[in-house]
């Protein structure tokens, strides 16, 4: 039975967070500890699909724990099923990575413990099947990728973010508690079971889903809740990165999924023109602040930012389809969305693995400070180049595909009856359309300031590549990403249960269709052949080279680079992340963050050195966190005189306060 | 039978690119030339040009990298397969099915990735500053394009562009607003897309501002033949793809007959010929802008197209 399973892998990763501490420091330790999360990952990962595709009748499961009342309610359906297989999916990913790069932990004692925990606190939440149970999953997740953000928490901002990022995830959670007390109703039916047997009215629905809204989204990073996620995600270890930003924004889309589409029954359209506005705003802002850093793991950790936009379009779409009653659309949307889940999980659990092999080749994450990567880790290049195309939304990798089913969604709505959706889908399509050029953008910086060109700095210079382990990784989440290009076909019709499950329709079959084709509505209408494309391009391609060699020329002469006849052989001379980004700064940066450039040229005949500085500005922590942190502070300022009070004023507080409570209880009705 | 009627004609359009793709080039110099009374440089130099430069050895930077030899092949590839699947002269070719317009437009994306990567690949700074301009230019005519691609979409009820170039021609369309400012949004992105006058200057070498040239500049021999072949391809793609969506006239149906077939075909080599003409015209009587008065020519573009969108979906017939 698959949630058997999957709940007896949990508790072996329980088990070994336990076992980590008892190993400590020993040699061993990290090829223990990641050996058994791959194991038990995957074993996850083969109970999960096995639910998925072959047993449609949900599994449950109730366990004597938690609540003595209510028991530990445990259920595997297709929508926990699809989510389990993902989050797992990069699980399994990140240990095998570990099991390489986790040799130069410089702290294990601080990363092993927690590591085999989150991962539990991930898959708990997603089998969770009661309020209790879900929430108690959740803070252990938040707390155990805490504890995995401050384990370096010496190093300069580190302590900072985990600050930033507890303050954030309890704000959440809070959110979600709340949430869940309305679905609970005034009877706390807390099992899923009840809440669905009872689903709250249109009005509390509302609620429900605005606070699914804060708190999942918080933990997604959806703007405006986002700051914390830039700060903490590239503040843990590199794998943990990656199940963070990979896996855990998943496990809070999961739990807005959960909760929207399973838990509050239905809302009125307007509502899904919040998500949508949201998620539009996301998607832009997350592309442009992560254009505009210099610092590899950031820049990955802000894009995770716009990514979640574009899932939550999708579920946005779904939202204003499902209250419409046009379920076929709900199903094209819902379907684009998820596989954007899966998408987003594998190619950027791909990307932080190679910004942490960079990170243990030159001990650099600054982008201005390496360069010319390709020629010292040609592998670890070559993955991380398939990572940024795939992210890029550019065919034939799968990161075109949900794009491209989103925007047949997108074009599915002049259909929508109400006259809001009918204005705001067509701007949430252009501001798409602009972050898929803006991420496309985004990558050839990343890439071609990190990779390319010439090193930067001496540590760039003598950068080795990675170790086998962590290449085998990467190549593999690379292959993956192939796969999902040439044959969305599959994984579009694997993840229909959970679709069904949603929104309460599909969209066609895909192996009906010949070739791998894929159709979201009818062939007439749109269809896309991912296998066709490559195979096309790889012939085109090889036919070319190889007519070339052999009938032109094919000898190549190795010279000074041209450079318009003035080369420079100084590498600061090359374009750097900074400069690389200016004219994108220019164009968009005044107005999203009020970009303020400093220049400084000392007059002729000095030889001081010109200065340059660009200062740029995060209007969400402006205009909102700023205020809120100011207001605590002043608060807990003010309220610091209790702590000098006489005894005799102590008292009369508290007598004071037994009175109040004593009268409102009388007055309550 | 009918299948192989049918790849034959398949393989006989995606010679017929990569054949008339320099042709075009040519045409488009030599009109320009002859509207500054210049006599110009012969109709078929863009051949000559090609052959020449793919039997010259290739000099490579000393730090050029693998990537930096694989990318023209893989821009060539990209560039070829987005212009087979634009329509020329017939409509309903089995390829056609494999993708829409959207996939034609992230296809020149992949090719211009590809390209802009290689512009920083040997690390000078005139391969920076060209590839820093141009995600600049195409993070805003990309968005542009497809709210184009939006408009037609909606008016055709599909995003495959053979049904699309069908409906065009069929003639229920009648006059729209949107499909007006659709044309407008379309031709700016395409002077963008071609590094054309006013955007970027196709015949600079060695200028602070140009884009597209600094990019290529390390190229040489046959991968600067290759490239400078995607460049015509793309030029020729977006000829084509104005002509059959806004002039679908002639467009050979599927299963034609061989008379049909060759009318069509005179009439796809008038259209580029027209097409060619103008936009030597166009350039000819306009001056380049400054670089960064492009986002603000580009974002009128995104705006038209938004606009476009906008009406059809407030109004069915507008």
């Amino acid at each position: 039975m698959p949630v058997m399973l999957a709940l007896v892998c949990v508790a072996g990763l329980l088990a070994t967070a336990a076992a980590a501490v008892a190993l400590g420091r020993s040699a061993n330790a990290h090829r223990i500890v990641y050996g058994a999360s791959l194991a038990a990952s995957l074993v996850i990962l083969i109970a999960a699909l096995a639910q998925l595709v072959a047993a449609p009748a949900p599994a449950a499961v109730t366990l004597p724990l938690g609540l003595p009342w209510l028991g530990a309610h445990f259920r595997l359906d297709a929508l926990a099923a699809f989510f389990l297989a993902v989050a797992n999916l990069g699980a399994a990913g990140a240990s095998l990575f570990a099991l390489g790069y986790g040799r130069h932990e410089t702290a294990p004692t601080r990363v092993l413990p927690f590591y085999p925990a989150f991962l539990a606190g991930m898959s708990l939440v997603v089998l969770a099947a009661d309020a209790f149970t879900f929430l108690t999953a959740w803070e252990f997740m938040s707390l155990t990728s805490w504890a995995l953000v401050m384990a370096h928490h010496r190093e300069r901002d580190n302590a900072h973010a985990g600050y930033v990022y507890l303050v954030m995830a309890s704000f959440g959670t809070l959110a979600l508690l709340l949430g869940f007390g309305v679905l609970a109703g005034p009877d706390g039916g807390y099992t899923f079971a009840a809440i669905r047997a009872a689903p709250p009215s249109a009005g509390l629905a509302a609620l429900v889903l605005v606070l699914a809204l804060i708190g999942a989204g918080s933990k997604a990073g959806l703007v405006p809740l986002h700051v914390w996620l830039p700060l903490a995600h590239p503040a843990a270890p590199s794998h943990v990165s990656a199940l963070m930003s990979g896996v855990m924004t998943k496990v809070a889309v999961y739990g807005f999924v959960r909760i929207t589409f399973d838990l509050a029954g239905p809302v009125a359209w307007w509502w899904s023109m919040l998500v949508l506005a949201l998620a539009a705003l996301t998607t832009v802002m997350g592309v442009l602040y992560a254009l505009m850093q210099h610092d590899l793991k950031r820049l990955l950790a802000y894009h995770t930012v716009e990514n979640i936009g574009i899932i939550f379009i999708g579920l946005g779409l779904a939202l204003a389809f499902k209250a419409q009653g046009m379920a076929w659309a709900a199903a094209l949307a819902m379907t684009a969305a998820l596989l954007h889940v899966l998408n987003h999980c594998v190619f950027k659990s791909l990307l932080f693995f190679g910004a942490g092999a960079v990170l243990n080749a030159t001990g650099e994450r600054d982008m201005e400070r390496l360069g010319g990567l390709i020629h010292r880790m040609p592998q670890t290049a070559f993955a991380f180049l398939v990572g940024c195309v795939a992210i890029s939304a550019l065919p034939p990798l799968n990161g075109f595909v949900s794009e491209w089913l989103t925007f047949q969604a997108i074009l599915l709505s002049p259909q929508l009856q109400s006259w809001g959706l009918k204005f705001l889908v067509p701007a949430v399509g252009a501001l798409l359309a602009l972050s898929a050029a803006l991420a496309a953008a985004c990558f050839v910086k990343a890439f071609g300031v990190t990779f390319l060109g010439r090193a930067r700095t001496p540590a760039a210079e003598r950068a080795h590549e990675s170790d086998r382990l962590s290449l085998a990784a990467m190549f593999g989440f690379a292959a993956v990403c192939l796969g999902i290009g040439v044959a969305p076909g599959l994984f579009i019709d694997a993840l229909a249960p959970a679709v069904q499950a949603t929104v309460g329709s599909r969209v066609p079959m895909q192996s009906a269709f010949t070739w791998l084709t894929i159709v979201p509505i009818v062939e007439s209408r749109s269809s896309y052949n991912g296998l066709l494309v490559f195979g096309f391009i790889a012939l085109a391609g090889g036919l070319a080279a190889f007519a070339i060699h052999r009938l032109a020329s094919d000898k190549v002469r190795r010279a000074p680079p041209w450079d318009c006849g003035f080369p420079d052989p100084s590498p600061a001379t090359q374009y750097s992340a900074s400069s690389f980004a200016q004219p994108i700064r220019r164009v968009f940066g005044t107005l999203v963050f009020r970009a303020h450039e400093h220049v400084e040229i000392p007059p002729p005949g000095l030889t001081a050195p010109a200065r340059f500085a660009v200062e740029l500005r995060d209007l969400a922590w402006d205009s909102l966190y700023a205020p809120v942190a100011g207001l605590v502070g002043g608060a807990a300022e003010r309220l610091n005189r209790l702590q000098f009070l006489t005894i005799r004023q102590y008292l009369t507080l508290v007598f004071c306060a037994l009175v109040t409570l004593l009268l409102v209880l009388a007055i309550w009705p | 039978m009918a299948v192989i009627a049918d790849l034959a004609l398949q393989g006989a359009q995606m010679l017929l690119v990569v054949l008339l793709a320099p042709l075009l080039t040519g045409w488009t110099r030599k009109v320009k030339a002859r509207l500054t009374r210049r006599r110009g440089p012969p109709l078929l130099q863009p051949y000559r040009d090609l052959l020449r430069l793919l039997r010259k050895d290739v000099v490579l930077a000393d730090n050029a990298s693998w990537l930096f030899r694989v990318i023209p092949y893989v821009i060539f590839a990209t560039t070829l397969v987005a212009a087979v699947l634009v329509p020329t002269f017939a409509t309903g070719l089995p390829f056609g099915r494999a993708a829409d317009l959207i996939v034609i437009i992230a296809l020149l994306a992949s090719a211009r990735f590809a390209l802009a990567l290689a512009g920083m690949d040997v690390g000078t700074a005139f391969g920076g500053i060209g590839s820093s301009r141009e995600v600049m230019i195409a993070s805003l005519a990309e968005p542009a394009m497809i709210m184009v691609v939006f408009t037609l979409a909606l008016i055709a009820g599909s995003t495959q562009l053979s049904t699309v170039a069908v409906f065009m021609a069929s003639g229920d369309v009648g006059l729209r607003v949107s499909l007006a400012l659709a044309l407008v949004a379309l031709i700016m992105v395409a002077l963008a897309e071609n590094a054309r006058i006013p955007v970027d200057n196709p015949a600079t070498h060695l200028e602070l501002t140009m884009v597209h040239e600094a990019m290529v500049l390390e190229y040489s021999g046959r991968h600067l033949a290759l490239i400078d072949l995607a460049a015509a391809l793309k030029l020729l793609l977006y000829v084509s793809l104005v002509a059959c969506v806004f002039a679908p006239w002639g467009l050979a149906p599927k299963d034609a007959g061989p008379a049909a077939l060759a009318v069509s075909l005179a009439a796809y080599l008038a259209k580029l010929a027209v097409g060619g003409f103008l936009l030597a015209l166009f350039e000819t009587s306009i001056a380049k802008m400054r670089v960064f008065r492009v986002p603000e020519f580009l974002g009128a573009a995104l705006m038209l197209g938004l606009l476009a969108t906008l009406l059809l979906f407030v109004s069915r017939s507008l």
